[in-house]
């Protein structure tokens, strides 16, 4: 008992001497997510407030089978302008909101769920910076945590299978494993590419560049049909083979292997841009894959996707071998199956 | 006996509970550090589930109480392709502590401009293996780097690996056990000196390979390392180049350019003391039409060479060439060069240009062939004449911008 009250000090202890270092900077993190003001009634039920919007991904980055909210609040009157290729460069005073959860059965969401955590991407002067809350396991709030986690989830999968892993809660610098351009930290996601499908609104479905424009938050938008569109990787309805598959790696991947991110010393680029066959892979060799080679000679083999070292890394679940690097303790079984259909159909 | 038990079990807890908090410690202490500050670390074994990161810092020291004093121990990591990750910094020092058995790299730093490695031990536990991680430290796209007095052992690519980095200098380490024990790759103006490389498959490279994007390394030194008993089976994944690094090796020069290699003693290394090769001898196809795969302006003097009256491996392509193609038996020779030649570096005679040549002068037991690769071993040579040359000793641009 005694050591207990002892541990539950030292907890305390570090959460202090952290939250008094924090106070030296720009602007002074709060303790809890409800502090923001960003959700109405009660905090757990995600319900955005008026100024918070709610939108989607076509094609989203797996994270061990968790769902996702994603919401953005820009400063009141300010807009994005219309870019056709990069993720869309938002004002200082956005924050971009992403809330990461399990229904306890993905068959019947009237189970409920469990909200694990809930990340803020906010823009400042000085740049971009994420900061890592924690939901309490009464889900009633969620609480800043700097050094990330590990937590073990359970639930019911949409084939009736119950699935338990460990779920990775990042810590700072890990966010910007993946968050990271020219050694900056900035946003990965919402690009108009992605941002172009419908999102069904408390007032009813509606494509959001078209709600956005109505909303007076970005301007100089094309004509819909001008605007580029990622294939929602597990619709056939929606792209081709390659184009699903190419959509898959580009969210999954190309935040690192592009040549401004964290694996451009790869040689290696899933951007959905890439034109070189040797650059996206194929017949490359590796660099410094190490054991993630897997025994095999070139990240992607035509036709032969099970000599491939990208889908060797994708399949794994070593964090000697498999890739992404963090943010990954399954297997991505549909998005691997996808991946691997491409490789095999190419000539 | 169920007391006993429980007893056990609350104390494995509490040891478990006490591991993550330091993790988390640590791992804190990383990422709120003030710029200009020392992290010290206690003496002791510290066993870690997940990576350690730093980013974004300048001026920071991380320093144990010595190697073997302070251990960080990655066995039984679950999470993060390294054991210790530095990204984006500035002037970092890491000193005086071991990092043991992380299951992809050791150490990798990235975009580190002054990175100091200083009495370090990295190190995979055990048997060397193909399941030990690849690189034991591994600074890449850094500049100012210096490793010394580091040692590392056990990797399953290179112990010691510098890649798309500049301005280097690798002095007073050792590396042993590894598939590769000191490597530079794509990498520009280092120095590898008063080093021991033994019992790895090869012991220093030096090479430059494609689709990088630090295209061409070169201007690189290396002088008065101990290189001896590099005999050790390669043990690197298949697809990695140090795969192909046959074992035997003391130094492999691999479209490397603008190399100086002297006064180093060069013992023991059954299959080839200095091998001077191009690309094409890897068989891999080159896409990258911006690389280069020939190695030129490559000295070698004042060294030390001596071996065993043994034979060359026989293992992997090398070892089925010195069987079928070259047939030395026991007398092998200490350098060995592939003939492969850009024609663009030949003068109207046919004879390499002075500034392009691969040059050997004055090394102690001095043997030499040309297996002429590039005719398919027709005109195997061992004379040495036409590289009787001296280049002018590289200058490492005094160590600046």
């Amino acid at each position: 008992m005694k050591i207990k009250i002892f541990l539950i000090f030292i907890v305390l202890f570090i959460s202090l001497s952290s939250s008094q270092l924090f106070d030296n900077q720009s602007v002074a993190p709060k303790m809890n997510l409800s502090e923001y003001g960003f959700f109405k009634g009660n905090i757990n039920e995600q319900k955005s407030s008026d100024d918070v919007i709610p939108y989607a991904l076509n094609t989203p980055l797996f994270s061990d089978y968790a769902e996702k909210l994603r919401f953005i609040k820009m400063p009141s009157g300010l807009t994005v302008s219309y870019n056709a290729t990069e993720v869309l460069d938002f004002p200082v005073g956005t924050t971009i909101i992403k809330t990461f959860y399990y229904p306890n059965d993905f068959r019947d969401v009237s189970k409920g769920r469990r909200l694990m955590e809930t990340r803020l991407l906010i823009h400042e002067t000085a740049g971009w910076k994420v900061l890592e809350y924690v939901w309490n396991d009464a889900q009633t709030d969620a609480i800043l945590e700097v050094a990330g986690d590990t937590k073990e989830v359970s639930y019911i999968y949409s084939d009736g299978k119950k699935k338990t892993h460990p779920y990775s809660i990042p810590n700072l610098n890990q966010c910007k494993g993946c968050h990271n351009r020219d050694e900056k930290l900035v946003p990965i996601g919402p690009s108009v590419r992605q941002l172009n499908g419908d999102f069904g609104y408390e007032t009813g479905s509606e494509n959001q560049l078209i709600y956005w424009q109505k909303k007076g938050l970005i301007k100089d938008l094309p004509d819909l049909k001008d605007c580029p569109k990622t294939a929602v990787w597990n619709k056939p309805e929606t792209g081709t083979l390659e184009e699903r598959a190419r959509a898959w790696l580009d969210i999954n991947c190309a935040h690192c292997h592009n040549p401004r991110g964290p694996a451009m010393t790869s040689g290696l680029n899933l951007s959905v841009d890439e034109t070189n066959p040797t650059a996206l892979g194929i017949n490359k060799k590796p660099v410094a894959a190490g054991r993630g080679s897997g025994n095999f000679d070139f990240d992607i083999v035509k036709g032969n996707p099970n000599k491939s070292i990208l889908i060797y890394r994708m399949e794994s679940t070593d964090p000697g071998v498999m890739m992404p690097e963090v943010g990954r303790r399954t297997t991505h079984k549909e998005g691997v199956d996808l991946v691997k259909a491409w490789i095999k159909s190419l000539k | 006996m169920k007391k006993y038990i429980t007893t056990f079990f609350i104390l494995f807890q509490i040891s478990l509970f006490a591991q993550q908090n330091i993790q988390k410690k640590i791992q804190t202490q990383l990422i709120m550090a003030e710029d200009n500050s020392v992290i010290e670390l206690d003496e002791g074994t510290f066993t870690f589930t997940g990576s350690l990161s730093m980013e974004n810092k300048k001026n920071i020291t991380i320093r144990g109480k010595g190697m073997d004093k302070t251990i960080l121990s990655f066995k039984g990591q679950t999470e993060g392709a390294e054991g210790l990750r530095v990204s984006n910094g500035e002037n970092i020092v890491l000193e005086n502590m071991t990092l043991q058995d992380s299951k992809g790299d050791c150490i990798k730093t990235m975009h580190v401009k002054g990175m100091t490695f200083r009495n370090l031990k990295v190190e995979w536990t055990g048997k060397p293996s193909q399941k030990n991680g690849g690189y034991g430290l591994y600074p890449v796209q850094c500049e100012h780097v210096l490793i010394d007095s580091c040692v590392a052992i056990g990797a399953s690519d290179a112990g010691i690996y510098v890649g798309q980095s500049k301005f280097i200098e690798v002095k007073n380490s050792k590396a042993y056990h590894n598939v590769a024990g000191i490597e530079i790759e794509n990498s520009l103006y280092a120095s590898v000196h008063d080093c021991e490389a033994y019992d790895n498959t090869g012991g220093i490279l030096v090479f430059d390979l494609p689709d990088l994007v630090l295209k061409k390394g070169g201007y690189c030194k290396v002088f008065d390392n101990y290189i001896h008993n590099n005999n050790y089976p390669n043990f690197a994944p298949k697809g990695n180049i140090v795969a192909k690094v046959p074992d035997g090796t003391g130094i492999l020069l691999l479209a490397a350019n603008n190399v100086e290699i002297f006064q180093n003693r060069i013992i023991n290394n059954r299959s080839l003391g200095v091998g001077i090769i191009s690309y094409h001898m890897t068989e891999n196809p080159i896409n990258d039409k911006a690389y280069y795969p020939y190695p030129t302006a490559i000295s070698i003097h004042d060294n030390t060479f001596q071996r065993e009256h043994v034979r060359p491996t026989s293992r992997g392509r090398l070892g089925l060439m010195f069987r079928f193609k070259l047939r030395f038996g026991k007398n092998v020779p200490h350098i060995f060069y592939d003939g492969i030649i850009d024609s663009k570096n030949l003068d109207a005679q046919g004879n390499t240009l002075a500034d392009k040549k691969i040059c050997i002068r004055n090394n102690k037991e001095q043997t030499f062939v040309n297996i002429d690769a590039e005719h398919n071993f027709k005109h195997i040579s061992r004379d040495a004449t036409s590289h009787d040359c001296a280049h002018e000793s590289i200058k490492l641009a005094a160590n600046e911008n």
